[in-house]
């Protein structure tokens, strides 16, 4: 039993962490460069030159990979931040405190869950213009109402604990309360959602870039990719395949790592 | 307008080559095609030649029939079925199977009469003349009449509003007797011929759009939203009857559903095909289809806002036109099929169309850089190319644009924005640096070339150059062809000399017919003729 | 108590859809794109331009035009859409809902058929090769994205092995059973990661029930295990999967926009997207209306039903 319960975390850190490796490489060094068009090599199967062959344009897939995971690696760490910051603070505030404000966020929250989540994306990215910076925006704000969900209730289940009791009664200031004393202690569920999040940011930035809403060309992004990957499925099924299966180890790193923390947590 | 990205190896080049091949075959072979059922009106003679060499026949395909339906898939739905009210390419496309004008377009580009048998132009060119065709009938099967030609015209200039350039030509039209109408301009004009492609709709009709009746091969049977448009053969045609039964449009999201829709046999014929969607059907599915190779005749080109810095700098625009590598996007989109312009007008209008432009910017990455070290942008500049990203043939030109300007030190950012975006900001706003587009017209020139004037309405390059005004000015009032021809082709040069946009191509359209069918014929105008697509006989 | 909590999360459910609507009328001002220079193009002149903008109420004041909406569409009017002259709003969704509809259901019946032996098989087998093996499958399966999964059935099953027509959607009224077929693999694109989801949701609900105190006690009491199983547990353990299982209907039922445009499905969700490009307002509102009315009314049933079928919920505070 306890052997299997670090597999999760292992395997999913193991997967993280070389994918993220892949990812800081590519920022700095590609094989070839992930931009460079070249007419004589176009939709290449793989070979031992571009070892996942080339798109459309001649480009080397392998090497937009390395560079476009770095994008979506980016999109997905700051949206989750936003979304982490953000809830954290609605909902800590309103779940420690309660009351009216709390029933006006949760409302508020309600409503911003119930609206499809893409629509809303959309008519952000309408508003602020297309473009990697205004996807993070979005994505960003997107993901608070589920955050701050999270963090009110663990605020609401240790408000009443003895040790907030007892910090109250020695006179521990609030802010300090809330931050130094229960969110340490909820730090796990935290990050459970964090992992779930960046899961969830993944898959909605390959989502909206498919759409053609989110990282600008030619910039690659997985979620790019993917989308131009889609005319040339007959002639060229690799382009797709290749960012598909990132993702998809992207998403499988992450999914085990919480899973991990979750049984650490009930343990 | 529609296309997707491109691929290119040395095998799609094979393939383009041998479609090349192909389709110049094809050309070559079928002017003799069918000499179907003459007309039953004696009048109809002048024209008939014409009908002829527009009902081509590949040389894959058997002996034409009658009968039989085909599905036209199409990545837009229709803005009206309202003759008068469209305003898009892709819905002219198809309701010209429905409707005609006094005259209307043939596949070569010319004129031919129509609705009217014949015409006679005043020698001032003020006034031009009409005969009614002798007993042709809408398609619900009642007399077209002058009332009607009277009130077509006149509605049509109504609903374009006093300002545009119809209602301000348009003076008065007058019905000389029950077979005779006359349109008086209100000054020369020896082009206004082509705008008389105008729909003549019966006056009795009081919902247009929603019940259409014309004159055209086809009529009209269903119209579902978002779904399909049908028709079916006009059985009061006074011309050569349709060969098919009927006919649907299908409006399909996107370009890839409709390839996918194309290869199940979904729809039979599917146009704006990428070279890596023709090299699919060249290699897998050969016997299924054949691929027919036109042209879009649209003006392909990066445009860019002369009023903008450093582009109002006329070294700084030639230089990007040295510094693009206009063969290359050719041959990354279209495999090279596609015809090398170099100024605002389409090969395929042979009266008008100014050849030298083409040739006149080689691509020269040392040229560019003397050009912009001369104007001080020695070490380049930023540019953001704002392109509509529904159009990925423009989004993958953009791409090709920012690495090739890589070279010059210009450092490209590429905005996507939606088509209602682009229409708003860039096309009507003018809030732009560059953008990639292209650009339809009818067989005037001036339709092409009158938005460059300086104070024209659409001129959203905001190009402004007073020998190119006068010599538009000249060119309209000119009613020798020679002269007129000559004009427009130092309006053109006018064009390329000061780089207003870099132009790029007018982009290959490659057809795909189901190998049931044969007969599918291009347009230079908008245009999608189904009267000359005939099922092939065992 | 029970009618009060009925009528407190009935205000709610109003509240919800008002603000809804409000809130994606002033974003359709902001936004920048018209609806009238979208529909007539590049083309139109200046007298058509601002024709069509009277024509469409553009140049009225704002909260006019929200009131005018709001009570239009209490009564049941939706308006007309701008992209489509003379196509009412309700034409078009009643065109487009049968097709999500019927992908709803099926992806629904094929999440039940299929996760539900599967979770139970997982739950007997706790630690055992079957739970191992399923447990990954589905952490596997959860991991992959809808529209990859659309992409790569589409080559697959579509282009490579033929077994379906991509693309060539049948309606469902003119031929039911061919529609159904065609539908077969858009479903499996929803379906699998939400049965990956339920069977691991059912999984760890039946194996929450299986720890309870009346569990031991049966068992103590020598009561067969399978019999625990059917006669108790799941009874029970039902109850958390169903409100999941509402949250994915109202998901789905919302409009599985990447998988309609994937599969080329004529859904809501494509509906929504060509609508937003194209600006057309009321069609947008309209169905902005009908999903968030979807999701809050499933929640809200779901919350009524729990009250009635878990007494451990039913508060008498």
């Amino acid at each position: 039993m306890k052997k299997q319960r670090n597999y999760n975390l292992i395997i999913g850190l193991a997967l993280t962490i070389a994918l993220a490796l892949m990812a800081l490489i590519g920022h700095f060094w590609t094989p070839c460069s992930p931009t460079a068009m070249d007419a004589s090599a176009v939709n290449l199967a793989p070979c031992l030159k571009y070892p996942l062959g080339t798109d459309n344009f001649g480009r080397d897939i392998l090497s937009r990979i390395m560079n476009g995971s770095g994008i979506t690696y980016l999109v997905a760490v700051c949206t989750v931040l936003i979304g982490a910051v953000g809830g954290t603070i609605i909902g800590a505030f309103t779940g420690y405190f309660g009351g009216i404000p709390d029933e006006i966020v949760m409302r508020l929250n309600d409503v911003l869950l119930s609206f499809p989540s893409v629509l809303l994306a959309l008519l952000f990215i309408s508003f602020l213009g297309e473009g990697t910076a205004n996807l993070i925006l979005a994505l960003g704000v997107l993901f608070i109402p589920s955050f701050a969900r999270i963090v009110r209730s663990e605020m609401i289940r240790c408000r009443d604990l003895d040790f907030v009791r007892s910090a109250k009664v020695t006179g521990v200031g609030t802010l300090r309360i809330i931050f130094a004393h229960i969110l340490p202690n909820s730090l796990v569920s935290m990050l459970t959602s964090a992992a779930i999040g960046f899961n969830n940011a993944v898959l909605a930035e390959a989502s909206m870039s498919y759409l053609g809403l989110g990282v600008q060309p030619p910039h690659a992004s997985l979620g790019r990719m993917l989308s131009e990957a889609q005319s040339c499925l007959y002639v060229a099924p690799w382009y797709a395949i290749a960012p598909g299966v990132t993702i998809i180890l992207m998403i499988l790193g992450f999914s085990l790592i919480s899973e991990g923390l979750r049984k650490v947590q009930n343990h | 307008m529609k296309k997707k990205r491109i691929l290119f190896c040395a095998l799609a080049l094979l393939v383009s080559v041998a479609l090349g091949a192909c389709g110049q075959g094809s050309k070559s072979s079928d002017t003799q095609a069918t000499e179907s059922a003459s007309s039953e009106n004696g009048s109809a003679t002048d024209t008939e030649n014409a009908d002829a060499s527009t009902k081509p026949d590949t040389s894959s395909d058997g002996t034409p029939t009658t009968g039989g339906s085909v599905v036209l898939g199409m990545t837009q739905d229709l803005v009206s079925l309202d003759p008068h009210e469209t305003t898009d390419a892709g819905t002219r496309s198809v309701v010209f199977n429905m409707y005609e004008g006094l005259v209307k377009a043939t596949s070569d580009g010319d004129l031919e009469p129509a609705v009217a048998s014949s015409y006679v132009i005043s020698e001032d060119a003020t006034c031009y003349t009409f005969t009614l065709r002798d007993g042709i009938l809408f398609s619900d099967g009642t007399a077209v009449t002058v009332e009607d030609i009277q009130y077509s015209i006149e509605r049509y200039a109504q609903i374009q509003g006093e300002t545009s350039s119809f209602a301000k030509a348009v003076d008065s039209v007058v019905i000389d007797d029950e077979n005779t109408v006359s349109i008086y301009l209100t000054e020369a004009n020896s082009e206004f011929l082509a705008q008389l492609t105008v729909a003549i709709i019966p006056a009795s009709n009081a919902t247009p759009a929603g019940n259409p009746i014309g004159t055209g091969p086809f009529r009209y049977v269903s119209y579902s939203v978002g779904q399909n448009l049908i028709l079916e053969r006009n059985e009061y045609y006074w011309g050569d009857a349709a060969y098919l039964d009927q006919v649907e449009f299908k409006f399909i999201a996107d370009t890839e559903t409709a390839f996918t829709q194309l290869l199940a046999g979904t729809i039979d014929i599917l146009n704006y095909l990428t070279t890596s969607q023709v090299q699919t059907l060249e290699t897998q599915y050969a016997e299924q289809f054949h691929v027919v190779e036109g042209s879009m005749h649209l003006v392909h080109a990066l445009y860019l806002n002369n009023a903008c810095e450093p582009l109002s700098d006329v070294r700084v625009r030639q230089a990007l036109c040295y510094a693009i590598n206009r063969d290359e996007i050719n041959q990354f989109l279209f495999g090279g099929a596609s015809e090398i312009i170099g100024s605002h007008m389409i090969p395929a209008l042979t009266t008008w169309y100014e050849e030298s432009t083409a040739s006149m910017y080689t691509y020269d990455v040392e040229k560019a850089k003397e050009l912009l070290t001369e104007a001080g942008y020695g070490n380049g500049f930023d540019l953001t190319i704002t392109v509509p990203g529904s159009y990925s043939q423009h989004v993958d030109t953009a791409q090709i644009i920012a690495s090739e300007l890589e070279a010059v030190g210009i450092n490209v950012t590429i905005q996507e924005v939606e088509w209602s975006s682009w229409l708003t900001d860039v096309y009507h706003n003018r809030d732009y640096e560059a953008t990639v587009i292209s650009f339809d017209g009818d067989l005037n020139p001036s339709d092409w070339l009158a938005r460059y004037k300086s104070d024209a309405s659409n001129n959203f390059f905001n190009y402004s150059s007073e020998e190119y005004d006068s010599l538009l000015e000249q060119a309209l009032a000119a009613i020798d062809t020679n002269e007129k021809a000559d004009l427009y082709k130092q309006m053109q040069i006018n064009l390329a000399e000061h780089a207003v946009a870099v132009y790029i191509e007018d982009p290959a359209d490659f057809v795909a017919v189901s190998a049931d069918y044969g007969g599918y014929v291009f347009y230079p105008t908008s245009a999608w003729d189904m009267s000359t697509v005939y099922p092939i006989s065992e | 108590m029970s009618l009060q909590y009925f009528i407190r999360k009935f205000i709610t459910l109003i509240l919800t859809l008002l603000l809804i609507t409000l809130l994606t009328f002033t974003a359709f001002t902001i936004i920048p794109g018209d609806a009238a220079i979208s529909k007539l193009g590049t083309d139109a002149t200046e007298e058509q331009v601002e024709a069509l903008r009277e024509e469409l109420g553009f140049n009225d004041p704002l909260p006019l035009r929200y009131i005018n909406w709001l009570t239009s569409a209490l009564h049941g009017d939706f308006g007309e859409s701008y992209q489509y002259s003379g196509v009412t709003v309700a034409e078009l969704l009643t065109a487009r809902f049968p097709v999500t509809l019927l992908l709803a259901t099926l992806s629904l019946i094929l999440i039940l058929v299929v996760s539900f032996p599967l979770g139970m098989l997982c739950a007997m087998y706790t630690g055992k090769w079957p739970d191992t093996l399923i447990n990954q499958l589905s952490q596997i399966t959860m991991a992959v994205p809808a529209f990859f999964l659309g992409m790569m059935m589409t080559w697959l099953f579509g282009l490579v092995l033929k077994w379906f027509q991509p693309g060539a959607f049948i309606d469902p009224f003119e031929d039911f059973i061919g529609c159904v077929r065609y539908m077969i693999f858009p479903t499996i694109a929803v379906a699998l990661p939400k049965i990956a989801m339920v069977v691991k949701f059912l999984r760890n609900s039946i194996l929450n029930e299986l720890h309870q105190d009346y569990v031991r006690t049966a068992r103590s009491k020598g009561v067969r295990s399978l019999r625990v199983l059917y006669g108790h547990v799941l009874k029970n353990a039902l109850i958390p999967v169903i409100t999941f299982l509402a949250m994915i209907l109202a998901e789905i039922l919302a409009g599985s926009i990447v998988v309609e445009q994937v599969f080329g499905l004529p859904g809501m969700g494509r509906l929504l997207i060509t609508s937003i490009s194209a600006r057309d307002y009321p069609v947008v509102q309209a169905i902005v209306t009908y999903i968030t009315t979807v999701v809050v009314l499933i929640n809200f049933i779901v919350d009524v039903l729990y009250q009635f079928v878990d007494p451990r919920v039913r508060t008498t505070s």
